[in-house]
C-alpha cells in the first residue's frame, strides 16, 4: 500500500521506484540457514534513499547493494549482531528500522508504556473520585427518615404477600 | 468554459459555505428559526455546487482536454475510460476536490436527514462543518487549483502513474476519504454541543449513526488499499506500517474507541467528557493524516521546506481547528455534567478498558509516524520508525484487548460479574485451549506463538457468537424459540457479534500468513518446474502482447497440486511507456482461504525470467475480517433505535429550556 498511497498522495513530490519486487534470484545464498538470517535481519534494516522501506521490500539499486552486503558479511561468519553492528557504524542509526533505545529515542520508546500506565491511573483516581463524590451526594439526599423507612418496609411487605408482579 | 465553470461553481461553493458558517450561528443565538434554517439550503446547495465543480473536472478528464494543467499531467489520450474517471482523484488537486465533494455530502446528508434534531443543534453542527468547508475550499482554490489552464495546450498528456492504473483506485480513495472525512460530522456535533454548552444520551444517538456510517467506509477503505497493495506491487505484502498508511489506521482507532465510548453514553449517559473528547481526536487525526499526506512532509522535511505554500496552509488549518476545537474543550467541557455511576467490573468497565487500549495503541502509531519528523526538525538527527517498531509495540496492546473483547458483551451494565461471564466463556476458551493443543502437535513443535495467537483468535470468535447463544438460548430452548428469539435480538447484538468475530477472523489471517507463508525466488525457463508449499508450479511460455497504453509481457504458469492441473496463471510485466515506467501485475490462484500468488521479475539474456512464487495459507481472512466486521457495523446502523430515531429528550426539558424555546 505504501507506494500506491505514496503515488497517490504525493505524486508531485517524489519520485516513483518502478513496482518490481525486491530479492532477486542471484542474490540468494546458498545455505537455507544463512539466506533465512539474511532475509530476516533485511527487513530490520532500512533502504535509506526509499520512503521508510526494508531493504527487503526495496528494489532501488542501494537496497540491492545492502542486501548483497549483509550476504557478504554473513558468510564471512559475522553473527546477525555483527551484521548489524557493521551497517550503523558504517551508515549511521538511520539505517535501522527498530531504533535502539536511547537519550534521543526515550520518548519513543516510554510513550506508550506510560500513556497505558498514566491512562490506568487517572481512571483509578478518576473512579474513586467519582464514587466519593456519588456516596456524599447519597448520604445527603436520599437518607430516609425513621417515618419513611417504615412506610417502605410496608410496602415491600404489601408486595410480597399477592401473586409476583410483571 | 467547462473548466471555468467548475471553477466558478467551487468560489460559489465557497461563498455558500461562509453564509453557512456564519448565518446559522447568529440564528442560534437570536432562537431565530428562520436564520438557523439557512444552514439547511445552503449545505444543500453547496454540496450541489462541488457536485458541479467535481462533475467538471470529471467531464475535462473523460474528454482529455490537454488545455488544463490537471488533465495534462495525469491523463492521456490512449488510457482506458475507467482510468480517466479514477484519475480524476488520482493526484493531489483532484482529491482535494473529493475530499470537499465528500464534506459537502455528509454536511447535505445532515441537511436532509437530520429533521428530528433539536433546531439550535442542527444549526450549529452545520456551521462547524462549514467551518471545516470554508478552510478547504480556500485551500483548494489558493494553492491547489484543478482547473488552471496551460497557455499553449500540448498534444498529448503525461499519463497517469501505472500503479495507480488498476481498479483498485476506483474503490480505495472513495472509501477512506468516506471514512476519515466522514468523522468530520461527529466532530461538528461534539463542538456544537460545546458551543450549545449541553449534552445528553440522545446526543449520543444521534452522533452514533453517522460516526458508525464513517466507521464502516473506513474499516473497507483500509481494507481495500491493503488488498491492492498486496496484488499489485508484487511481494505480497499487506500491511508496511508507512507513514500513510498509519494516517488512516489513526482515525481508525480513535473512531473504533469513539463508537464504543458513544455506546455507554447513549446507554448509561456516562463518559461524556471523554466522548467528547475522541470525536474531537478522531477528526483531528483525520486532519492529521491530510496534512502528512498532502504536505510533502513524509517525503522529506526539506522538500517540505522549500517548497512550503501547500503544507503550511494546511498546517495552519490544522492549528486552527485542533487548536480551537481543544480550547474550547478546555472551557467548556467542565460545564458538562457528569452522567451515570458504574462499578469497575462492568459493561460500561469493559468498555473503558477497551478505550484505554485503543487509545493508547494510537498513541503508539502516532508517536512512531511523528518521531523522526520532530527529531530531525529540532536537533537535524535522523531515525527510522518502521515496521520492527510497530510490531514490537502495537501487538501487545492489541492482545490484552482481544482477550478481554468477548467479555464485553456478557457483562452486565453498571456492575458485572466476571466470574459468571468467565463461566458463559468456558465452551470458547475450551475449543481455543483445544486448537491450540492440535494446533501445536500439529507443527510438531514449531514455535508456540502462532498456535497462541490463533487460540486468542478463536477464543474472540466463539467468544463473540457466545453472547448470541446466550440471548437465544440455543441448545437450552427449543429450536423454534431460539429463532424465534434470534428475530427478536436487537440488530445492534447480531452487529457487534459479527464485528468482533471479524477481528478474531483477521487476526486468524494474519498469523497463518505471516507464519506458515512459503516463498521462492528462482530464474525459471520455460518448462522449469517449482514447488512451493505443496504445489507445483511449471512456467509454459512468455509472450509479449500490446495494451491500451503499455506493452507486457505475459507468462503462462501451470499450478499442479499431486500432480493434477489445478489452474493456469499469467502473470505480466507492463511497461508504460509515457512514463517511462513498469508494474507488475501479480497473478492469483485462490483455494478456499488461501492463495497461490505469481509475481515477474526481469527476463534475462538467456531466455530465463525472474519469478517469485509465494504459497500464502488463509491470507483471505486477514480482508475478510474487516470486511465482516464493517457487515457488523452496516446490521447496526440499521438498528431499530437508530432507524425510529432519538426520542426527545424529555426529562430535560427543566434543564434545558433553551431547546424548547427553540422547538
Amino acid at each position: 500500500m505504501k507506494r500506491i498511497l505514496a503515488a497517490l498522495f504525493a505524486i508531485m513530490l517524489t519520485v516513483m521506484p518502478s513496482a518490481l519486487y525486491a530479492v532477486q534470484p542471484d542474490e540468494i545464498m546458498a545455505d537455507p540457514a544463512q539466506e533465512a538470517r539474511a532475509r530476516n535481519l533485511s527487513r530490520e534494516l532500512r533502504c535509506m534513499v526509499c520512503q521508510n522501506q526494508s531493504i527487503d521490500d526495496s528494489d532501488a539499486p542501494l537496497a540491492r547493494d545492502l542486501r548483497l552486503l549483509v550476504r557478504e558479511r554473513i558468510a564471512a561468519g559475522s553473527t546477525d549482531q555483527q551484521v548489524m553492528d557493521f551497517l550503523v557504524a558504517r551508515y549511521g542509526k538511520f539505517v535501522l528500522l527498530k531504533p535502539p533505545v536511547g537519550r534521543d529515542t526515550l520518548i519513543l520508546w516510554l510513550l506508550p508504556p506510560l500513556v497505558l500506565a498514566g491512562g490506568g491511573v487517572a481512571l483509578w483516581f478518576y473512579n474513586r473520585r467519582r464514587n466519593r463524590a456519588a456516596a456524599n451526594e447519597e448520604g445527603a439526599s436520599f437518607q430516609l427518615t425513621p417515618e419513611e423507612e417504615a412506610r417502605l418496609e410496608k410496602l415491600i411487605a404489601a408486595q410480597e404477600s399477592p401473586e409476583k408482579p410483571v | 468554459m467547462i473548466a471555468e465553470a467548475g471553477h466558478y461553481a467551487l468560489v460559489l461553493a465557497l461563498v455558500l459555505a461562509l453564509i453557512q458558517s456564519v448565518v446559522p450561528v447568529i440564528g442560534a443565538r437570536l432562537r431565530d428559526p428562520a436564520l438557523m434554517n439557512v444552514a439547511r439550503s445552503t449545505a444543500l446547495t453547496q454540496f450541489a455546487f462541488t457536485a458541479v465543480s467535481f462533475t467538471a473536472l470529471t467531464w475535462l478528464h473523460v474528454t482529455s482536454d490537454f488545455s488544463v494543467t490537471n488533465v495534462f499531467e495525469n491523463s492521456h489520450s490512449l488510457k482506458p475510460m475507467i482510468y480517466k474517471l479514477t484519475g480524476v482523484w488520482g493526484n493531489h488537486e483532484g482529491s482535494m476536490l473529493l475530499w470537499v465533494l465528500i464534506l459537502a455530502l455528509f454536511g447535505a446528508l445532515v441537511a436532509a436527514f437530520g429533521n428530528n434534531l433539536p433546531r439550535s443543534l442542527r444549526a450549529h453542527v452545520l456551521a462547524v462543518q462549514a467551518w471545516v468547508g470554508t478552510a478547504f475550499y480556500l485551500f483548494i482554490l489558493a494553492t491547489s487549483n484543478p482547473f488552471a489552464r496551460i497557455a499553449n495546450p500540448p498534444m498529448e498528456g503525461r499519463d497517469l502513474n501505472p500503479i495507480l492504473q488498476d481498479i483498485g483506485l476506483a474503490i480505495h480513495p472513495p472509501m477512506l476519504y468516506l471514512g476519515y472525512v466522514g468523522f468530520s460530522i461527529s466532530f461538528s456535533f461534539a463542538v456544537a454541543a460545546l458551543l450549545e454548552g449541553r449534552i445528553d444520551a440522545a446526543w449520543a444517538r444521534w452522533v452514533r449513526p453517522w460516526t458508525l456510517t464513517a466507521w464502516i467506509f473506513l474499516t473497507l477503505g483500509i481494507a481495500m488499499g491493503s488488498y491492492w497493495a498486496y496484488y499489485e506491487l508484487g511481494w505480497g505484502g499487506w500491511w508496511f506500517w508507512d507513514p500513510v498508511e498509519n494516517a488512516s489506521l489513526m482515525p481508525w482507532l480513535a473512531g473504533t474507541a469513539l463508537l464504543h465510548s458513544a455506546v455507554v453514553m447513549e446507554k448509561r449517559d456516562a463518559l461524556k467528557v471523554w466522548t467528547v473528547l475522541l470525536a474531537i481526536l478522531t477528526f483531528s487525526l483525520s486532519l492529521l493524516g491530510t496534512f502528512l499526506v498532502r504536505s510533502g512532509v513524509l517525503t522529506s522535511v526539506h522538500t517540505f521546506a522549500s517548497d512550503p505554500s501547500r503544507g503550511v496552509f494546511i498546517l495552519m488549518i490544522l492549528c486552527l481547528f485542533i487548536g480551537g476545537s481543544l480550547s474550547l474543550y478546555a472551557w467548556r467541557a467542565t460545564t458538562l455534567k457528569q452522567g451515570g455511576l458504574f462499578a469497575p467490573i462492568s459493561r460500561e468497565g469493559a468498555l473503558v478498558l477497551n478505550n484505554l487500549l485503543l487509545t493508547t495503541a494510537c498513541a503508539t502509531v502516532f508517536v512512531g509516524t511523528l518521531y523522526p519528523l520532530a527529531l530531525e526538525v529540532l536537533t537535524g538527527d535522523k531515525i527510522s520508525v518502521g515496521a520492527p517498531f510497530f510490531n514490537l509495540t502495537f501487538a501487545p496492546l492489541f492482545l490484552p484487548l482481544m482477550i478481554a473483547v468477548p467479555f464485553g458483551p456478557l457483562l452486565a451494565w453498571k456492575r458485572g460479574d466476571i466470574v459468571g461471564a468467565s463461566q458463559r466463556l468456558t465452551a470458547a476458551g475450551i475449543v481455543a485451549l483445544v486448537t491450540m493443543a492440535v494446533l501445536w502437535a500439529w507443527t510438531k513443535g514449531g514455535g508456540a506463538f502462532a498456535p497462541l495467537m490463533i487460540g486468542i483468535a478463536v477464543f474472540v470468535v466463539i467468544g463473540a457468537m457466545t453472547d448470541i447463544v446466550e440471548r437465544t438460548q440455543l441448545f437450552r430452548a427449543p429450536l423454534t424459540t431460539s429463532l424465534h428469539r434470534a428475530r427478536g435480538l436487537p440488530r445492534s447484538t447480531w452487529g457487534s457479534a459479527f464485528a468482533h468475530a471479524g477481528l478474531g477472523i483477521a487476526l486468524i489471517g494474519i498469523v497463518c500468513e505471516t507464519t506458515w507463508n512459503s516463498e521462492s525466488i528462482a530464474s525459471m525457463n520455460p518448462k522449469d518446474v517449482v514447488t512451493v508449499g505443496g504445489y507445483q508450479v511449471r512456467l509454459d511460455d512468455v509472450t509479449q502482447q500490446q495494451g491500451p497504453n503499455y506493452r507486457e509481457a505475459i507468462s503462462h504458469f501451470t499450478v499442479m497440486l499431486d500432480g493434477k492441473t489445478i489452474g493456469i496463471l499469467s502473470p505480466s510485466k507492463r511497461d508504460f511507456a509515457t512514463r517511462n515506467m513498469s508494474t507488475t501485475e501479480a497473478a492469483l490462484l485462490t483455494r478456499g482461504a488461501s492463495q497461490v500468488y505469481i509475481s515477474l521479475g526481469d527476463a534475462h539474456a538467456d531466455g530465463s525470467i525472474a519469478v517469485r512464487i509465494y504459497h500464502k495459507p488463509m491470507v483471505l481472512l486477514i480482508w475478510f475480517g474487516p470486511v465482516l466486521m464493517a457487515f457488523g457495523g452496516l446490521l447496526s446502523l440499521t438498528d431499530r433505535r437508530l432507524r425510529v430515531g432519538a426520542p426527545k429528550p424529555a426529562k430535560a426539558g427543566k434543564k434545558a429550556g433553551a431547546l424548547q424555546a427553540a422547538e
